[in-house]
Formats: C-alpha cells, structure tokens, sequence
C-alpha cells in the first residue's frame, strides 16, 4: 500500500472543473484504516461472524508459525470472552476479547511494534518456505479491525526468555503512518497471565490439574489479546470448526479452547456432523469439563509427540517468477552487489541454476559471463525471461516442503472425526509454476457420520484450514472428478460423494495460490488438481477394497443368516416325521450351518475364489480400521431358535441361539488392527456396541 | 390291509391327532407312502446327526432327462438326479419346503383326509419363527415342491392325499362308480360329469359301458355343440373334453377308457401348435410328468383333426384363417421336431401344410359351414374313412 501521492503537472491548462492545484490539494496519502475498512471483505472481516473467526485464526496460525519455528511442541490456548453478557437476545453482534497464549519462543521487545502493528509487515512474504502466514497481513489486520470495531488497543503479554519477565505491550495502531503507538509498555510476571486460569468451572478445574497454561508449558511464550465485535455461533464456519479442523491437520499440537459463556441463538443447534460428538468424546476422556453448552473447555489433545520437520526456505524457480519479479531481483541484487555478474546472479538467486546453465543463459540473450548484472538492459532482461521458459530445468528441490505425513493424518482424523474407517495417502512432491507443492488427502468413513448426506470436505492449505469458499477450490473440484462409484460410494453426477464421508485434503507449499487475500480457496492449477485427483484416488481404492469387504462380509452374515433362518423349520418338520428330539436334529444343524459359513469366509473372496491371505494386508498401509460395524454383522439378530413343545424341559436360555463364536481371519482383520499406521495417541475407542438389525447404518 | 392306527402313535404324536375307528383305517397304500416318507426323512435325520450335510435327492424332471421310448410309446424319466442341499443359499428354502411338505403329506395320510394343491399350501404356510418370512410366498412356490416329492418319493399325487381342481368333461354310454355313487353318464344334461383330478380304480370303477370309442375335443365349448347334438347316442361314443391342456385326471381316465375296456381314443383339436402340442402330451406324456407317462400316455390316440387341409376340403371360409404368429411359427418347428413327430411322415406333412398355409384354424371355424357342420358331417365322415394321423 504505498501511498497515492502523484505530483501533476502545474503548467497544465485550466480546463472546465478543477485545476491541477485544485485537484492536487483533494490528493493525499490513504490512510491505512481506510483502506482496511473499504477492503476488509479480502482480509476476512466482511461480517461479525467471519471476523470473529478470522482473529482467532491469524492469532492460532501465528501461534503455531512460532513454535514450529521454535522447534517448541505447540501448546495452545484459545479464549473467547463474551464482553457483553448480558446483550439483548436479538443482539445481532457482541463485544468479544479473543486471546491466544502459545507456548512459543516469545518476541522480543523491540520487534513487537513490528510484528503486530504494521500491515504488511513480517518475515515470510520474501522468502519461499512453507509456512501458515504467508502476507504478513493477518494479525496486524485483527488487531487493526478491533481497534476500528472497539477502539481497544490490542493487548501482548511475551516472554521471549524463561528466566526474565515478561513483557506487557498495548498496542494502538496509527492508522495514519501505518506504525504501532505504545499505548501501555511494563514488565510483568505475569505469564501466563494468571486470570484465565479463573475464568469459568472449566478453566479453573483443568487449570488445577495441571493441564491449562502450566508455568512449565509455557516458560516462554506470546498472549495476544484483541478485542472486537464479533458474533460467536457454531456449526459451519464457526472457531469451533476452524480448531477441531486445525486440530486435525495438526496433530502435534494441543489446543485448549475456552468458549464464550453464551452463543448465539440462532443456530446454535447446527452441529457439525459427526464431529461434534468427537469433540464431546475428547472432552470428557481428557478432561473432566462441562459440556460445550454450559461453556465447557474443549480439549484438543496431542496426536503425535513429533513437530513436523523443518522446512527449508527455497530460492525462486526461473520458471516460477515473473518478468516484473525478475527485473526486481536484477535491481536487489544490483543494490546488494555492486560489481556482481549476471553469471553469478542467476547462480546466487534461483534454484536449480548451475554454473552451465547459468552460462547457457548468458550466451542465449548475448552477454558473456563476465556482464555485470548493472548492464543488462530491460530487453536483455526480457530475453533472459524468455529463454527461463524455454530451457529445461530440474524441478524445484522439494525438501522444502513439510507434509503431514500420513501417521499424522491418520491420528489427526482419529482425533477429531468419528468413523470407522481412516485411509491417508501422501503424493509425491510436485511442481507448478516453478513452485513445489506436495498434496496429501485422508478420508474418514461410516461410524457415527451422517449417511446420507453429501460427503463433508475438509481442505488444509499448510496445515491451515481452509473454511470459506469451498465450490470455488481446486480441491472440491478434484473431490467430484474422483470416480467414487469405483470405491463402492455412491455420486451424483459431477458432484461429491454420498455416504458418511468425511475428505481431507491438504496442500504443502511454499507459495500456496489462493483464489483471494483471505485464503479461502486454493486456486484451480491443473497440475494441483491433477495430484489432488490421485490422491483421492488412492485413498478411494482403499476405502473400495474395504466396503468390498464389508459387503461380502454382509453377504456371509446374510448367508449364514439364511441357513440359520430355516433349520428351526427343517428340525421341527423332521421330529414330526421322524420323532427324533428336534433340539438334537437343530443343534446339529446349527452346527454345521456354522462350519459351512466358517469355510466360506476364509476360503472365497467376492468373486468366489480362494483368497490369499498377503493380499488383503498388502494394500493396508496408511489404513486404520476401527472394530466397529463390522463385527456386530458376525452376531447379529441371531435367529432365535424355535422353542420345541416337545421339550419342555429345557430351559428357554439354552435354546436360544448363541452368538457364533467363529473366528475367522476376517473377523481378526476386523479388530481395531492399526498396521503399520497405528498412531501413538489417542488409542482408537473401539466400540463395542452391536449395532441393530434395523440400524440403517449397517449397509 | 393292515391296521395302523395302533402302531401309528409309537411312531409319531401326530398320528395321535388323527380320526381313530372306520374313517381311521390306513390304506396298505398309505402305510407304504407313509414308509416312504419316513425313509426319506430318516435319512436326512441320520445325515444331520452323523455330521453330513442334508441333501435331499430328487429326480431330475428336465427335457435332458427325458428319454423317448420309441417301443412303448412313452416319455419317460431319465435316471438323473439333482441334489437340493440345505447348505447353499440357493436351495437352502425348497430344502425347507421340502421337508415341511413331507410332514404336511403325513399329517394329510394319518388324518385320512385328502387336500387340494392350494389347501397344501396353506397348510404348510406360516412364517418363519424368528423372522418376517413366509416358508411359502405362494402356491407358485408349493406346488412344484410337491411334484418334487412325488417323484423323490416315487408316489402319485393321489397317492399323497392331494388333489387338484376338478378339469374336463365327460357324457357317453358308460357307467361309473365314484366314491360308491352311481354315474349314469347318459343322463348327465347339458353340463357332464366333471372329471376329478383323482381317477384311480379305488375311487372310480367303470361299470355298463356300451361305447365304442372315445371322441375327445379340447374346449367345454366344442364339446357342448357334441352335447347338444347327442353325438355321443347317436355314435355310440364317449365325449370328453379337458378343457384346453388336459389335466391329470383327464388323461389318467382316458387312458383308463383305453387300456382296461380298449376304446380307441380320438381327438379332435385345434389347428395349430397348440392343438398338436395337446395331442402330443395325451398321447406320449409330458416332460414336467414325465414320471408319470406310464400311466398317463395313450400311444394309440389318434388326431382326427382340424387338419391343415381342411381349408380346401371343407370349402371354408377366408373369414376363419388366424394368421400363424412368430411364435406359433417356432413352436410348430420344435413340435416337429420332437422323436415321435420327426420320423413320422404324416406329421411332417401336417406341419409342414400348416406352415404352408400360414394361419390356423379352430374347431368351430367349421361352424361357417353350419352349426352341426362338425358334428353332422365333419367327425362322421372323417370317423368312417378313417381318415385321422396317429
């Protein structure tokens, strides 16, 4: 944004209307806050809601940027306060102070008017590496719409050093020049500051356990406190979901979300599906809290106890730039460079350049090895351009990139999705534009999600989750060009899956293309959907071998099920011909009713042949299976077996059928069998509960 | 014949249930089919106990198992047989069936009582205990079951105590005891005797019979024009008509008429395949009852007519032609290719004159003639030059 201030020519003629003096006086510097409320739709602000939402995501991407950075496991905190309690309840916004407190190495003291109260300001729009932030605009802009909404200066609590004290800040923006005011600057010792511990039953509680900001968790660390009007509401959209999805994409971090006293009326009720009931599970196997209703903390725990590794920060692609970044990095390397060659330039400044190449170049737009950089014309420039497009090179190095990992999605979907089946897959680094990228997708499948409703679509974009926008990404797009039909699912034409799906997908990259400033939707390249597409797609056949299964399971169940229907009718009908005891003749039946089934299952897989016992772990990889819907098929309904009126005698108890006791190898495969993939926390639940005969979930 | 009434409760409770004094009196017959069931039952009793899988075994009745017997005359049943185990889903239920029919029968037999098709079928049709099925849906589903117990359990229908809905008609100078009552076939009205699905000596015995010769028509219709006429006094015969596809007991009886008092059988049908279809199954048997030809079929039947070339001979009208359908056309192709037809010249000529024509023609077609045309000139004229395909 820099300043509009253009001198005209004052020998200009008067003409009708104003003079160039005239005009002149009316131009003047835009101030920042303007600017901000006429463009604070592309900033994330455009409603009360959506504000909310996105202070507490800068805040939280900040967080965890910091601590990663740090190599510091991320310990956060979220809270919201509801300022205004006691608002009518037709209120359509309430005043609302959002903190984060992480965990992280803290800021020191002179760099905090920097970091938080100048737009575009921060350290990772210059550089290409993966990371949550790219535009340094996003906290700075929370705190700048608080203090336009509220007037209220934002609040920093850090502590770069264990063993000094912490900083406290208040910051107010001068919208004018774009620089932070120190409004309040005092050392304190109060960090983690000491009232959130006291904020409600919940806190108070967690905090007594040990488990909510502990001065051993946080021995350094930044609390960014910003107030704001806002709305608090859940369902889609909503801090709720923003956490329990960065949560999932997470798995390395602890969240502790303390939420207003009082959500809104309106669609309160409007839960995400299935995943709401996995925040309430965390809840209560984590911490004893109240429920999220009463204003319950909710927990999200540790998945992993690893940080993702570190990502390297990457030169440009030649391929990935443009003709105007070119002739910008031509002049930085002329100012930092006196004397330097372009040789060296093209060397020092991109990736995948070597001294060949760099000399191939050279001679293509005419110039020797020895031209300095500071003798290159634009049109040299623009050959040089050229001839980047047209050279073969190596892609970029890719181990700038940080993908979650499989495990780690695995234990992510785990944590914050309740289904009984988890697939992940992790493509290989790709590149558009010059710029690596690296797609990952995970799904989630049956348990408690909704059945017959449109799958759900979780997109990550570096780890950040991705809430707004959805039809305009390029992942939605992938989601419905994946043939699901393939994998058992059923789909609508060119639309998503139905079924209790839940899909995520993830891209890693050092320059992620987001369709608009506020990062909602990730933009629709070819090559990226393209990886997208195969991601899915190798997630899908994992999920199709396993309904596959499943349903030839069914079809077993059904099988035994049908022999096991008629042999009450068969026994009966042979006593009365044959006077033999019809419990012996039915039991005996039974019996081999089971053995035949027994046989079926380990010996035929769907197509009726004998099945290998490798083939169905070859492909299990990046899998977790949760003992669930399967096995209640092996008991389920048994047949009640006919009481005999010839035996009176024997108890009802006995004649009832029991549950067949077959172990076949499916029925260990069914088993919570977590392969190769088993993550190290939380162990998966396994749910013992046989699902009823009528339960519509079950197939 | 040995009273089993006695014996009967050692055996099973439910022949307890059973009438007991002179209504009670089992049949030396019934206590062999009775036997016959119990063996096959024991069987699978003794199969389930020792740990072997129930099959019941039953007579194929396919056309693959049908042997022509060109010596007797007959269709019968080859020695094939198909297995119908419990342990496989597509058996599992007939196997069910099976047995519930098998002790259906026994109840019927203890209880001296006999039962329609469709009275079997409910008798044996109540739902499965612990579930929402049927062991039958419909009578479509039991009445093969019970076929297939005749021929696993080498008994007839009536043999079985079931019965179907009586089919056909009969007026003519005969006499008949059924069920001890007094049948004066000469004197039956406009209606006839209405010929039951049992026929066997034990319920019919033939008394004063005068005829000569059996004129058997394919509709009630046809055969009321006879009727009317007084055909059967006037010619000596007996008339009978099976009301289409003749059924069991009207085969069973005609061949009766034809083996123990020697009456030609002469059959007037329609032209088409369907008629020579007729013919075909009276005389030779059917596959589906192949297992019964031996006393069903009537070798020696003759067709009298309507013939292919009747058209001409008779001087019939354009009026009665019914164009052959595509159908009508393969099926006239199959018939003639049958063993029995395929070596017979006459036949292959009247199919091949039927194709030629390219229509059919029924019985009454003859009726543009006159209303008696067919009665007064047709059957008469054809009867005495003996001019019929045998």
């Amino acid at each position: 944004m820099e300043s509009a201030v253009k001198e005209r020519n004052p020998r200009s003629e008067k003409r009708r209307g104003a003079t160039a003096e005239e005009m002149a006086a009316r131009q003047k510097d835009v101030s920042v806050s303007e600017f901000f409320v006429k463009n604070r739709h592309l900033l994330g602000f455009d409603n009360a809601r959506k504000a909310l939402l996105t202070t507490v995501k800068e805040a939280v991407d900040n967080a965890l940027d910091a601590c990663e950075e740090a190599g510091i496991l991320p310990d956060l905190a979220v809270v919201i306060e509801d300022l205004d309690p006691r608002r009518p309840a037709t209120a359509k916004s309430s005043r609302y102070r959002v903190t984060v407190i992480d965990n992280g190495p803290g800021i020191v003291r002179k760099q905090v008017e920097n970091i938080f109260g100048r737009l575009l300001y921060g350290s990772k729009f210059h550089r290409l590496k993966m990371s949550r932030g790219q535009q340094g605009i996003g906290i700075s802009a929370a705190g700048m719409n608080g203090l336009i909404t509220t007037g209220k200066p934002m609040v920093i609590h850090t502590k770069p050093n264990a063993k000094e004290r912490a900083h406290h800040i208040e910051l107010a923006m001068n919208t004018k020049s774009n620089r932070a005011e120190v409004t309040l600057d005092k050392e304190t010792k109060d960090f983690p500051p000491e009232r959130f511990r006291a904020l409600s039953a919940g806190t108070r509680q967690l905090a007594q356990e040990g488990v909510f900001l502990s001065a051993e968790s946080f021995a350094t660390g930044t609390s960014v406190s910003i107030e704001l009007e806002g709305k608090y509401q859940r369902g889609r959209g909503s801090v709720d979901e923003f956490l329990e999805l960065t949560a999932i994409a997470n798995p390395h971090a602890r969240i502790v979300f303390v939420p207003p006293s009082r959500v809104a009326q309106d669609d309160a009720d409007d839960l995400l599906p299935g995943t709401s009931a996995a925040v309430a599970q965390d809840v209560r196997s984590d911490a004893p809290a109240q429920t999220s209703e009463t204003g319950g903390v909710v927990v999200f725990p540790r998945g992993v106890n690893e940080l993702p590794p570190e990502t390297k920060e990457i030169q440009p692609h030649p391929k990935g730039i443009e003709l105007g970044i070119l002739l910008q990095m031509l002049k930085d390397y002329q100012a930092k460079n006196k004397s330097g060659t372009l040789y060296d330039f093209l060397q020092e400044d991109f990736c995948r350049v070597s001294a060949t190449t760099a000399a191939k170049f050279c001679k293509t737009i005419g110039v020797t090895s020895r031209t300095k950089v500071s003798d290159i014309e634009p049109p040299q420039a623009e050959l040089l351009f050229k001839a980047f497009g047209e050279e073969k090179l190596a892609p970029p190095p890719t181990d700038c990139l940080a993908p979650i990992g499989v495990r780690q999605m695995l234990a992510g979907m785990l944590k914050g999705v309740k289904a009984e089946f988890y697939a992940a897959s992790t493509r290989e680094a790709e590149v558009y534009r010059g710029r690596p990228f690296q797609i990952e997708a995970a799904i989630a499948f049956g348990g408690d999600l909704p059945g017959d409703q449109a799958s759900r679509v979780i997109r990550f974009a570096n780890r950040v989750p991705l809430l707004f926008q959805q039809s305009a990404c390029s992942s939605f797009k992938a989601v419905t060009e994946t043939p699901w039909k393939n994998y058992a699912m059923q789909q609508p034409r060119a639309s998503l899956p139905v079924g209790p799906l839940v899909v995520m997908i993830h891209m890693a990259s050092v320059w992620v293309p987001f369709t608009s400033e506020s990062k909602e939707a990730i933009a629709d390249y070819d090559e990226i959907r393209k990886e997208m597409r195969l991601a899915l797609m190798e997630c899908g056949r994992k999920l199709g071998v396993y309904l596959r299964k499943r349903q030839k399971m069914r079809r077993e169940g059904e099988r035994r099920d049908v022999f096991e229907r008629y042999i009450g009718e068969i026994a009966k009908a042979l006593h009365a011909i044959t006077g033999t005891e019809a419990k012996a003749l039915y039991d005996a039946l039974l019996e081999q009713a089971r053995a035949k089934t027994a046989v079926a299952d380990q010996e035929l897989d769907e197509d009726g042949r004998v099945k290998r016992q490798q083939e169905a772990d070859s492909d299990d990889e990046g899998v977790i299976i949760i003992d669930s819907a399967i096995a209640p098929v092996e008991v389920a309904a048994p047949i009640e077996a006919p009481q005999f009126e010839t035996h009176k005698s024997a108890a009802p108890s006995r004649t009832r059928a029991t549950p067949p006791a077959i172990k076949t190898r499916k029925d260990l495969d069914a088993r919570a069998t977590t392969k190769s993939a088993s993550p190290a926390s939380p162990p998966p639940k396994p749910r013992s509960k046989p699902l009823d005969r009528d339960d519509p979930r079950l197939f | 014949m040995a009273k089993k009434n006695e014996k009967a409760p050692a055996e099973s409770p439910q022949s307890s249930k059973g009438p007991s004094g002179a209504a009670g009196r089992v049949k030396e017959r019934d206590a062999k089919t009775q036997k016959k069931i119990e063996a096959l039952a024991q069987n699978l009793v003794k199969r389930t106990l020792s740990g072997r899988e129930p099959i019941v075994e039953i007579p194929l009745r396919t056309k693959s198992n049908t042997n022509w017997n060109k010596k007797s005359g007959i269709l019968e049943m080859g020695g094939a047989i198909a297995e119908r185990p419990l342990f496989d889903l597509k058996s599992a239920k007939q196997f069910m069936q099976t047995t519930l029919h098998a002790s259906t029968i026994r109840d019927l037999i203890d209880a001296q009582k006999t039962s329609s098709l469709r009275g079997v079928y409910y008798k044996a049709k109540h739902t499965v205990a612990g579930t929402k099925e049927n062991t039958f849906d419909n009578q479509e589903e039991s009445d093969p079951i019970l076929e297939d117990l005749e021929v696993t359990l080498g008994s007839t229908r009536e043999e079985l105590h079931v019965f179907a809905e009586n089919r056909g008609a009969m007026v003519g100078n005969i006499t008949i005891i059924d069920r001890g009552d007094e049948i004066n076939c000469r004197r039956m009205g406009s209606g006839g005797y209405s010929m039951p699905s049992i026929v066997e000596p034990d319920i019919i015995e033939f008394r004063k019979c005068e005829a000569k010769f059996v004129l058997h028509v394919e509709k009630g219709t046809v055969w009321a024009r006879f009727n009317e006429d007084r055909f059967w006094e006037k010619h000596n015969c007996i008339l009978t008509h099976g009301g289409g596809q003749a059924a069991r007991g009207c085969r069973r009886l005609l061949q009766r008429l034809n083996q123990e008092l020697g009456l030609p059988v002469i059959c007037l049908l329609d032209n088409d395949p369907y008629g020579h279809y007729i013919y075909s199954v009276i005389k030779h048997g059917s596959i589906s009852l192949a297992f019964e030809s031996s006393r069903l079929a009537i070798p020696q039947a003759k067709y009298l007519g309507i013939r292919a070339k009747d058209f001409r001979q008779c001087g019939l009208d354009d009026a009665v032609k019914i164009d052959l359908t595509d159908n009508d056309i393969k099926r006239a192709g199959e018939i003639a290719a049958y063993p029995w037809f395929e070596s017979h010249k006459g036949w292959q000529k009247e199919i091949g004159a039927l194709l030629t024509n390219g229509f059919k023609m029924e019985v009454e077609s003859l009726i543009t003639k006159d209303i008696s045309y067919v009665t007064e000139v047709y059957v008469p004229e054809r009867l005495k030059a003996k001019d019929w395909l045998e």
